[in-house]
Formats: structure tokens, C-alpha cells, sequence
């Protein structure tokens, strides 16, 4: 068990790489409860966010969902968000646990047109993840999963207690996540018989190499979606004005600053976040952000921030020694890919 | 979670098993449970001289990397090659197939190996990791 955010949680149950190849092959099961969820409601809600980030949530049908960001006046990642549209009055906006609180009060702050409200208390989130994961739920709800696409979401019942179920995840692969009553969260992770239950180590590997950014490594305040190679989640086409909309539309023009990367190291010592990227020179180009062993390509895999004149090929310095990295194109590992 | 009562251990949560001149050293449970799943551990080359509190190597972790410690002074006489393609073994069997390398010791006139202090026993090595939680 780990300290994250102010919450126990699992580093993992057993062995994180089984519990990463399960989810790979077959079907992980992931307590999320820790996330954050805040609801935006009211006649002016989808007017309210579409100020308050940097996406278009006002353009979204209901029954969908879209990955977004919420930026400073300084276009700077205050979090990435999965905002779900639950009804015509009402947004679903997911943070992560860290940020809950800025998010919170960032919100209140740009969206006094609407209702905003911390649901994190009362919401618990179970993801079940993986090739069997519409198997392992379809025979224990009442939606119709073959009719929810990716990134889309509806209310329904999951071992009969009331849920909102949406196919979105974190992991690379096909999956759902499923917000319910905490109460209701015993009887959902045990209805899911046949997922491995995953635990932090786990999801952070997936989505690594998944190539999905995390907050703190790849996204923080020093940095805009540009860098992130996210720029397509700002909407400077969205008519209304939104925070950061001035900076934002000056790093597109101007390109961004860094650019993040992705690289696989030839050697097995493992590059972590905060090491060096070197040129051949011995200069520092960038600094690694995540870096892992992958379990799926069995070697360690990395994503850092590099200077966007920095040319290969490059090392990465592991505690002294320079260990040779090669780039490669984001993310490490495509499911769409896999024969 | 294991502490053979025939090894001696130190701070670091390294084991050591005296054999004559031979010390067989490795990581205990208690290290590999922290760890996570070992996917890499980089050995002295044998031949070379190591020194009791040095470091010698390093255990990679999905999570982490830490220092391996050497327990002992003397030379490297063989390292574990199985764990280059089976790194695993170390979380599977910490005493048994995961062990990392063998060292020869100096033996006093007593025929015993000398040891450097500070050694834990296992009695004091099961309360170090009861107070670490």
C-alpha cells in the first residue's frame, strides 16, 4: 500500500507486471476512487466550462465524453480532465486526486453561471480494463456495451446498483470505467469476476505505454499542451473566450518550446524521471519525464522533454554512466497495431 | 515474509550464507516484496575485490533502482547468470535460485571466516524491518 494524494492505495495486489500483462491479454480491474469528480450542472453549464478549459464541452452530444485541460491565464497545465456531458445540464468533470482541490476551486471560480460541486466523497470508480473487459461486464449490466462507443458514456445498472458506465480508461486498452454509490463499489468489484485486480505500479506502466501523459511528469504548470504534443485539445476554434486562450494561440503559433519524445533504451538499466538526455556531444538536451521496464516490449521505454533543435542520437545519463536511448515514434504500444 | 534463521543479514537487507571461505550473498524477502518485480540486476564481474559496505550492483524494480551492497571484503568467484534471463528468480526465491553472487573470504586461524562487524543476526535483522513497517 502506498500514500497517493491523501489516499491508501494499492501499489499493487500481487505482481505488477502480471497485473499489467493481464490487462494486456485479458482484463484488470483498477479502484479509482481517489479521482476526483466534479459535477457542473444547470442551464449554463456547458457555457461555463467552455471559459473555464480549454476544449469545447458545449459541443459535446450528451452520452459523450472528450479529454481536456484546464490552463492558467499563462496557458500552463493545471490538469488534464476527462469531461463527460451527462445530460443537456450536466457535466461530469474527472481530476486527478492531487489536483482535486485546485480544480475545485478553479471551477467555482470561472463558472458562476453554473452549479459546481465536489462529488468526490460519494463517488466511487471501479475501471475494468483489457480485451475481456466487455465480456466480463456485459453479463452484469443492463446496457448494451455493443452500442457504447469509445469515449462515450450512459446510466445503467452494474450488479444492479445504479452506475454511469463510460468506455474511456488509461491504459492503452478497450475498457470501462464505472462511477457508482460508494456503498454500491464492494458489489460492482466483485460482480467483475475473471479481471485481476491492478493496482498503481500497474497503471502506470500501461499508460506509458499507452504513451497518455501523467500530471507531474509529462503535464504541470511550466508547460502548455503544445509541448505535450496535445495541442489538438485546444480549441482556438471554439468562439467563446477561454482562460489562457491568448498565451495558448501565441505558443501555436510560435511552436512549442520543447517537444516531448519517446525512447526506448538499448541497455536494461532503467532511465527514471529527472534523468539527463544527452546529445553524442555530452551537452544536455532534455530531461526524462516517466521512464519504466515495459513489460509488453520487455524493454525500458521512456518519454522525455527535448530541445526542439536537439538532434540524435542520444543517451540518457542513468546515475553517472550514459546509456544509449533510441527515439521512437509515440505511444511505444497501439493495441490497433497488434496482430 | 522469511528470515532464515542460518543466514546472517546486514542493514541494507542484504543475506549472506558462509559456506567455509565462501560467502553467497543476496536480497532478502523483505527487500523483494519493497522492490516490486525485479527486471534487472547488474553484478560485480568476478575477479574483482569487493568491500564490505560498498556498493557492488544494482537491483532494477519497476518502480525504482537500488544500490547492492556488498556485506563482505574479498574476491568475486561467481555470480548468479541465471538472473540475467530470469530476473524474477529473485522475487520467486530470494534465498534459494535468486541468489546474486559469491565472494571468498578470508578464514582466521580458527578455520572460521572473518566477518566484518556490524552483521545482523536474523532476530536483529526481523526487528529492523519491523520497525522500518
Amino acid at each position: 500500500m502506498t500514500e497517493f494524494a491523501g489516499w491508501l492505495m494499492p501499489l499493487r495486489y500481487t505482481s505488477e507486471t502480471a497485473e499489467h500483462n493481464a490487462v494486456r491479454s485479458a482484463a484488470g480491474l483498477f479502484d479509482l476512487s481517489h479521482m476526483g469528480e466534479i459535477a457542473v450542472t444547470g442551464p449554463g453549464a456547458g457555457a461555463a466550462l467552455d471559459y473555464a478549459v480549454c476544449g469545447w464541452p458545449s459541443a459535446l452530444a450528451p452520452g459523450r465524453a472528450r479529454y481536456t485541460m484546464l490552463c492558467a491565464p499563462d496557458g500552463g497545465v493545471l490538469d488534464d480532465l476527462v469531461i463527460y456531458r451527462q445530460g443537456a445540464d450536466r457535466f461530469l468533470v474527472v481530476a486527478n486526486a492531487a489536483n482535486t482541490a485546485v480544480v475545485l476551486g478553479e471551477l467555482q471560480a470561472r463558472c458562476p453561471g453554473a452549479q459546481v460541486l465536489d462529488e468526490t466523497a460519494a463517488t466511487a470508480l471501479v475501471a475494468i480494463q483489457g480485451p475481456n473487459a466487455a465480456g466480463i461486464l456485459s453479463p452484469v449490466t443492463d446496457l448494451d456495451l455493443s452500442a457504447l462507443r469509445y469515449y462515450a458514456g450512459a446510466y445503467g445498472t452494474v450488479a444492479g446498483c445504479r452506475a454511469w458506465v463510460a468506455r474511456t480508461g488509461y491504459t492503452g486498452e478497450d475498457g470501462f470505467e464505472i462511477f457508482c454509490a460508494p456503498e454500491d463499489s464492494e458489489r460492482v468489484w466483485t460482480a467483475l469476476t475473471g479481471a485481476v485486480p491492478a493496482g498503481l505500479a500497474a497503471r502506470d506502466t500501461l499508460r506509458l505505454e499507452a504513451g497518455m501523459p501523467l500530471y507531474g511528469n509529462e503535464l504541470g504548470p511550466d508547460v502548455t499542451p503544445y509541448e505535450a504534443g496535445l495541442g489538438r485539445v485546444v480549441r482556438l476554434d471554439k468562439p467563446a473566450d477561454f482562460v489562457g486562450r491568448e498565451a495558448l494561440a501565441e505558443r501555436a503559433a510560435a511552436g512549442p518550446r520543447q517537444v516531448l519524445t519517446g525512447l526506448v533504451a538499448r541497455s536494461r538499466r532503467v532511465p527514471r524521471h529527472g534523468y539527463a538526455v544527452m546529445s553524442q556531444a555530452g551537452k544536455q538536451v532534455g530531461v526524462v519525464t516517466s521512464g519504466a521496464p515495459s513489460p509488453t516490449l520487455g524493454t525500458p521505454i521512456a518519454m522525455a522533454y527535448l530541445d526542439t533543435d536537439a538532434t540524435g542520437p542520444f543517451g540518457i545519463d542513468i546515475r553517472g554512466k550514459t546509456e544509449s536511448a533510441d527515439v521512437t515514434e509515440l505511444p511505444f504500444y497501439d493495441r490497433s497495431k497488434q496482430g | 515474509m522469511s528470515v532464515p534463521a542460518e543466514l546472517r543479514y546486514t542493514e541494507e537487507h542484504e543475506w549472506v550464507a558462509i559456506d567455509g571461505d565462501t560467502a553467497s550473498v543476496g536480497i532478502t524477502d523483505y527487500a523483494a516484496q519493497q522492490l516490486g518485480d525485479v527486471v534487472y540486476v547488474s553484478l560485480p564481474a568476478v575477479g574483482s575485490a569487493v568491500t564490505a559496505g560498498e556498493p557492488c550492483g544494482e537491483v532494477e524494480s519497476t518502480k525504482s533502482v537500488s544500490d547492492l551492497y556488498c556485506p563482505v571484503d574479498g574476491e568475486v568467484t561467481e555470480v548468479n547468470e541465471e538472473l540475467d534471463g530470469d530476473p524474477g528468480l529473485v522475487n520467486a526465491e530470494p534465498y534459494g535460485a535468486g541468489w546474486m553472487f559469491r565472494v571468498r573470504v578470508s578464514v582466521g586461524a580458527d578455520g572460521e571466516a572473518a566477518l566484518p562487524p556490524g552483521l545482523l543476526s536474523p532476530a536483529e535483522y526481523e526487528e529492523l524491518t519491523k520497525s522500518a513497517g
